[in-house]
């Protein structure tokens, strides 16, 4: 029997197809319908006008930590800024923290010695096991809500305090005359990449090598003291004080960011380790001898060879950790610090009632941030990428 | 040249205990630093957290007056065993909850002890048979009276989420991620938008949205149970992150495997079920236990929305006037009980990883 024209069109692999995108398309298309249609009358019904007219409205709420000017007299747009700046600031010095750790752990856990390793493996499989949200309880909570009162505070080197109303630090003042060491400072790191590109030059073109890191360092740090000395020392940091209760002067760090940033980066730093030993391993070993068989000093080795090509394992998922350090930061909701999360999608969201406007920003951002940073590692991994055989 | 004299033993600082300390801990002499300052580390910290834990603490007693040692009171714990476990489910009704966790711990037990027979069987009970029992067995119908979810709680209300998310996710992220790599233009770009979407925000929005937004979709007098609407954006976000483990999976399987299949003439969806999915699946069961383990350790942020899991009974109890100040014993009872969880399934997949390697 020969198929007729009919069942030759319905088996069509594109007919099909179509078919079913088109069957996709119009469900996709009816739930959202729905959805919308009755947040419209749900809106109504509460009284809600939609709409981000409500971004320029007075917020009359007050935020216990402000990076910027802020008070109950801003607008809803202002205290959006406040917990976006808040969460970027736990974002970044967790990030700065947990790279430090983590690549400590990480070759901590190569190590040749067994004890050294072991105490690295301890310390990642206890971490990653617990959850997030309980270590920052924890640190918060258990410790530094524990922690002496102002007047027994933890010291260190008589200007670094610690106690239950957060971390004290000395706070640097700037006077006249710094802005020299400033300018300088930069001057000379521009400086040294021109020797950095000079000598690399050299070397290709006549083979002859340049010290150029000692020499940039010893440049660097050389301006920069000289400097200090020629302007007499124009930085000056003031030293928190105990007055009364509490300290006064200095750079207060409040509890609840003490405690986020400690929890977030010591979690990160385990996958991070994690991240670099698989990294550091991904290098075969035969990369490593044919090093050392061409010649090359144990140092030139790590930095030509191995740092190189372990990097571009690495940098990808680091990243990755990177943005879910910042995703992570959320959680400073559960123990008040106002991050975007508690101040914009908390308060303002329960003063307002724009739930969908609300959410919608705040998520905003974060899929903006996520969005970036994959952008940033495909232009990265396209770069990198090596001449597959 | 002598004869070679085999009765020459090796240096014994190259064997044995002291050879294995040697090339392990004391190379060198920075290695010797190292492990020294290793050993000050450990002698820090273990002696005290030991004694703590175990040998300065007060295990029986009824109040908090019988705490009277300087480590930690287990009292504290023990007093508060029965919210812990359950929540705030009457107390004439845990055998429900009982019988759940005995199903539970009786399977899982026969799925990990190795070359049983009838194993497929009881996997498909665990799976599609269990849940359903559960549903009835906790929240009432077929004649056992009503529970409301406001009153689950403690480690059950946990192993709720944590079950409910890992049933359901696993098969939408197998569809999200057969649609993502779809060739229909139209079913892709959606499976693409909805992951990235839901990958690219924290948990805790998604929770906030459940949690103020849902209420706003719903047609009037529709109205969600607050665990109902935690669970599916739980749910949903488990299944993005799921979807982007499976395509992985997909995309690492041979461009033949395909090819063969459709030259032997299966349809699209006899080649995924038959063919590629059950090799792909193998291939990435760590990176989906990896998952089931972050969900897990996920499921503590529905405190935030107001539901009182394993962490939130905890902290909860915690406030409790009777029994102010033993935080660190709950953080540290909570932190070891995790622990268990995670890392058991974490092992678990290594295990499997290496049973299920077949090589080439």
């Amino acid at each position: 029997m020969r198929p007729s024209k009919f069942s030759n069109f319905i088996f069509n692999r594109n007919v099909q197809g179509t078919f079913y995108q088109a069957i996709t398309l119009s469900l996709v298309i009816l739930g959202v319908y729905y959805i919308v249609q009755n947040t419209a009358e749900n809106m109504m019904a509460r009284g809600l006008a939609s709409g981000f007219h409500f971004l320029g409205v007075e917020s009359q709420f007050d935020i216990g930590m402000t990076l910027i000017e802020y008070s109950p007299t801003s607008t809803y747009f202002d205290a959006f800024i406040v917990g976006l700046l808040n969460t970027l600031l736990v974002a970044g010095i967790g990030i700065f923290f947990a790279t430090i750790v983590g690549f400590a752990f990480g070759i901590m856990r190569l190590s040749s010695n067994w004890l050294i390793a072991k105490i690295a493996e301890t310390y990642i499989e206890v971490i990653r096991n617990i959850p997030l949200l309980l270590q920052i309880f924890f640190w918060y909570f258990a410790v530094l809500r524990a922690l002496p009162k102002p007047k027994e505070s933890i010291e260190f080197m008589d200007s670094i305090f610690l106690n239950n109303r957060g971390l004290f630090l000395p706070d640097p003042n700037f006077s006249e005359g710094s802005s020299v060491i400033f300018y300088l400072f930069w001057i000379t790191i521009v400086i040294s990449i021109f020797i950095f590109i000079w000598s690399k030059r050299r070397q290709n073109r006549t083979g002859i090598t340049f010290p150029a890191f000692y020499v940039s360092a010893a440049l660097i740090v050389g301006v920069f003291f000289a400097s200090l000395a020629a302007t007499g020392f124009p930085v000056s940091f003031e030293i928190p004080e105990l007055k009364g209760f509490n300290f006064k002067g200095g750079m207060k760090l409040i509890p609840e960011l003490v405690a986020l940033t400690f929890a977030l980066s010591m979690y990160t730093a385990a996958f991070i380790a994690e991240v670099v030993r698989a990294g550091i391993m991904a290098v075969s070993k035969g990369q490593t001898e044919a090093a050392r068989s061409v010649g090359l000093k144990e140092g030139l080795v790590l930095r030509l060879i191995i740092i190189p090509q372990a990097l571009r394992v690495i940098v990808p998922p680091l990243t990755n950790q990177y943005l879910n350090l910042t995703k992570n930061s959320s959680l400073a909701a559960a123990i008040a610090y106002p991050d975007l999360v508690l101040v914009f999608a908390g308060t303002a969201l329960m003063q307002t009632g724009q739930a969908i406007e609300i959410i919608g920003m705040v998520m905003g951002v974060y899929l903006f941030l996520s969005l970036f940073t994959s952008i940033l590692m495909n232009l990265f991994n396209l770069t990198m990428k090596v001449g597959e055989r | 040249m002598s004869e070679i004299n085999k009765n020459i033993t090796p240096p014994v600082i190259e064997i044995g205990i002291l050879g294995w300390l040697r090339k392990n801990l004391f190379s060198t002499w920075y290695n010797t630093i190292l492990t020294l300052i290793g050993l000050y580390f450990i002698y820090l910290i273990i002696p005290p957290l030991l004694s703590w834990i175990f040998f300065d603490a007060t295990f029986s007693g009824t109040t908090r007056e019988d705490c009277t040692s300087s480590g930690a009171c287990w009292v504290f714990i023990k007093q508060n065993m029965k919210l812990i476990i359950y929540g705030l489910y009457p107390s004439d009704e845990l055998w429900r909850i009982n019988i759940a966790y005995f199903l539970l711990t009786v399977s899982i037990i026969y799925l990990l002890i190795p070359n049983l027979k009838y194993k497929g069987i009881v996997g498909v009970f665990l799976l599609f048979v269990f849940p359903i029992i559960c549903i009835f067995l906790f929240s009432g119908g077929l004649g056992l009276e009503n529970v409301e979810t406001r009153l689950w709680g403690g480690l059950f209300l946990t192993l709720v989420i944590a079950g409910v998310g890992i049933v359901l996710s696993l098969p939408i992220g197998i569809m999200l991620a057969l649609g993502r790599r779809s060739k229909l233009p139209v079913v892709s770009l959606l499976s693409t938008i909805f992951i990235e979407i839901w990958r690219g925000v924290p948990l805790i929005t998604v929770l906030f949205m459940a949690s103020n937004m849902f209420p706003l979709f719903m047609p009037e007098g529709v109205n969600f149970d607050k665990l109902i609407r935690a669970l599916i954006g739980v749910m949903f976000f488990s299944a993005a992150y799921l979807a982007e483990v499976v395509r992985g999976g997909l995309q690492a399987m041979p461009k033949g495997q395909y090819e063969a299949s459709q030259a032997a003439g299966l349809t699209y969806w006899k080649m995924m079920a038959l063919i590629i999915l059950p090799q792909s699946l193998k291939v990435v069961i760590p990176a989906i236990i990896g998952s089931f383990i972050a969900l897990f350790k996920d499921t503590t942020l529905v405190l935030i929305i107001g539901l009182f899991d394993f962490l939130g009974i905890i902290q909860f109890v915690g406030t409790n006037p009777d029994w102010l100040g033993f935080s660190h014993e709950g953080y540290v009872f909570a932190a070891a009980i995790f622990w268990v969880f995670c890392f058991g399934m974490s092992r678990y997949s290594q295990r499997l990883e290496k049973k299920l390697d077949t090589g080439h």
